[in-house]
């Protein structure tokens, strides 16, 4: 290997990579700004539309209860409920959205609560619909006050204090500190986007550097010179690498900013918006690229080594798309609850490192994983890599046709 | 100077199975000659060019170039050659100069050689009115030139040239041929490959007829003339190739 040539094939690359409009496009520009207007955008407009379905008063049909004017009365009091006629279709109704629930009253329900009979109310609506959960959530708070009030003045009449029914109280508090709260709920997603975008990130200039050129003619150029393969593949990866990893970092830098500007815009509730105020220190970050470097590595020599295979950059895309997939299955897999770090899953590339990086993020540094899975990524990436080099020398595969 | 010594490759196809590509091919270029290879398409011209330009490896025999062995010192070889064909197109998104640069640089060149060497052969070609715009902005004939000065920068003393007329404009096509016959004048051992008899009559010394992999005929101009009782150059090979075809045909 000379470094010298290694070091002007990388310099030529990147002057091409940066002169390209699509690059700074998809590296650069998409991770930069994808972020901040997915995340302010879609969070601003789920704030909206969810205050407005909360704030208004939601429409409910009372099927039944023309016996018991009292409860009536109270449902028609309560300023958050609409009460609408009742009709035999209410669960059509309810399923075409025109109202959001409907109460069904036992007959006699005011004679029956007066003698302390057992009863029931059913509460009609449609399940996963947000309008509707949030008129049931109205409704069932009505029934639970009412009850309540019932509840405390038959108390009262005979002379009992409330703590009968209720002996003592249940308090919980959060002892874990915020990075923990944050890590654990998001977490995962850190590892999982630097993972992710590694790989996204290294795609195009792999292909541009591969297929690319041969589709370009400059492949047979570059060969006709006294640059050895090593030092041309070696320079190529390098700049594969870098696109790679600076995709990883403007994302990452990218999404800071989003979680920031969500959790500090007000748009959310207090307790949601605390989720999103990431409490990661720059080592945790820097932990997390350095577990993620090995990976890098392993995609660009990977994605080269795929990539020269193709004829033609269209030939290279359809080789390379289904790739994305393979990284994000196990890194997907990583994120559900109840996987956890094992001896063997160690050896699993992608999944251990998304596994890790969880962890790291979350403050748990378990340090036999970490060393076990930094050896074995390395591993796999110098067996990619000297794949990459291998591939370089095959005639049949330069000169494909 | 080149010396091929029982250059073959064969190449595996699914379908047709082993092909000989090129078939124990055996040649000499002088220093200072210019050394034709004619043939068909397909004839083996390209593969031969491009194991002597180490692009390629040979499958048997071997090559010497400037004393280098094509199989043992590749790197060397090619230090020692410029090679141009319709194939070597330029990069797209540098300027003419940081590409004859780039190459200068891979050749080994200091800066300050790579300064003299670029100003020498852009003054030379007549390039300085477009060597800051980008190769991919440059008209056919800029881009010949541009190619021209990339095989030149380290001043090779062989040179290999594949076809380099094909699908060239008449005046860039003078260009490349007053550029091939400059490097004779200078003392460089040159090979090409064309199927234009009119280059091959103005520049060659010698020429070698290839069919089907094999080196069939050899000699200077006037030689193969006597030999074949016939002046033009096509009905010469013709002569040659033509019993082959028609065995093949029965």
């Amino acid at each position: 290997m000379n470094i010298r040539n290694v070091s002007i094939v990388y310099h030529k690359e990147l002057t091409e990579w940066l002169r390209d409009r699509r690059t700074l496009i998809s590296t650069v520009l998409v991770p930069l700004l994808a972020f901040p207007v997915l995340m302010v955008g879609m969070t601003s407009l789920m704030a909206i539309m969810m205050g407005k379905a909360e704030k208004e008063a939601a429409k409910v049909m009372v099927i039944g209860g023309e016996d018991s004017p009292e409860l009536l009365e109270k449902l028609r009091k309560d300023s958050e409920l609409e009460i609408v006629p009742s009709t035999s279709d209410y669960k059509k109704q309810i399923t075409e959205k025109e109202i959001r629930a409907a109460v069904e009253v036992p007959k006699g329900f005011d004679s029956s609560l007066n003698k302390g009979e057992p009863q029931t109310v059913s509460i009609y609506y449609y399940e996963g619909e947000i309008k509707s959960s949030f008129g049931v959530n109205h409704v069932e708070q009505f029934f639970n006050d009412y009850r309540d009030s019932v509840v405390s003045s038959r108390l009262a009449s005979r002379n009992l204090p409330g703590s009968i029914l209720k002996p003592f109280e249940v308090k919980k508090e959060n002892v874990a500190p915020p990075e923990k709260v944050s890590g654990a709920a998001l977490g995962g997603l850190l590892g999982y986007m630097v993972i992710l975008l590694s790989m996204t990130g290294a795609i195009y200039p792999a292909i541009d550097l591969t297929a690319g050129e041969k589709e370009r003619g400059t492949m047979e150029t570059i060969l006709s010179s006294p640059l050895s393969r090593v030092d041309l593949v070696l320079g190529k990866f390098f700049l594969v690498l870098s696109a790679s990893l600076s995709t990883a970092i403007l994302s990452v830098i990218s999404m800071g900013t989003s979680f920031y500007l969500v959790g500090n815009s007000g748009a959310m509730a207090k307790k949601d918006a605390a989720v999103f105020q990431l409490h990661i220190g720059l080592q945790t970050v820097l932990s997390v690229f350095l577990m993620a470097l090995p990976l890098a590595v392993l995609f660009a020599a990977a994605l080269l080594t795929i990539a020269l295979f193709a004829k033609s950059y269209k030939e290279a895309q359809s080789y390379l798309t289904p790739m994305t997939f393979i990284v994000v299955i196990p890194a997907v897999a990583s994120l559900l609850p109840g996987f956890e770090l094992t001896p063997k899953l160690a050896l699993v590339p992608i999944l251990s490192t998304s596994l890790v990086c969880k962890e790291i993020v979350a403050g748990t540094f378990h340090w036999n994983y970490i060393l076990l899975i930094l050896l074995s990524s390395c591993v796999y990436a110098a067996a990619a890599l000297f794949i990459a080099v291998k591939t370089f020398q095959r005639e049949s595969v330069l000169f494909r046709s | 100077m080149i010396e091929a010594r029982g250059l073959s490759k064969r190449f595996q196809d699914k379908k047709r199975g082993e092909i000989r590509a090129v078939d124990n091919v055996s040649f000499t270029c002088k220093p200072g000659q210019i050394y034709g290879l004619l043939g068909a398409n397909g004839a083996g011209k390209t593969t031969t060019l491009r194991m002597l330009a180490t692009i390629l490896e040979p499958t048997d025999g071997t090559a010497t170039v400037c004393g280098y062995d094509v199989v043992e010192a590749p790197e060397k070889v090619r230090a020692n050659v410029g090679f141009l064909s319709t194939a070597t197109a330029l990069y797209p998104r540098l300027t003419a100069q940081e590409l004859v640069e780039y190459f200068g640089r891979l050749n080994g060149l200091d800066e300050a050689t790579l300064k003299k060497r670029v100003d020498e052969i852009f003054n030379r070609l007549e390039m300085n009115g477009f060597r800051d715009r980008r190769c991919d902005k440059l008209s056919t004939g800029m881009k010949q030139k541009t190619s021209i000065a990339r095989t030149l920068v380290h001043d090779p003393p062989v040179m290999i040239f594949d076809e380099p007329t094909t699908g060239l404009d008449v005046m860039t096509a003078r260009t490349i041929i007053n550029f091939i016959s400059e490097c004779r004048d200078r003392g460089k051992a040159v090979i090409f490959s064309t199927h234009i008899m009119s280059e091959v009559e103005r520049l060659c010394d010698h020429i070698g007829i290839i069919h089907d992999g094999k080196l069939l005929e050899e000699g200077t101009v006037p030689r193969l003339r006597e030999k074949y009782s016939e002046h033009n150059l096509e009905e010469i090979i013709v002569k040659v190739v033509g019993p082959l075809l028609s065995k093949a045909e029965a």
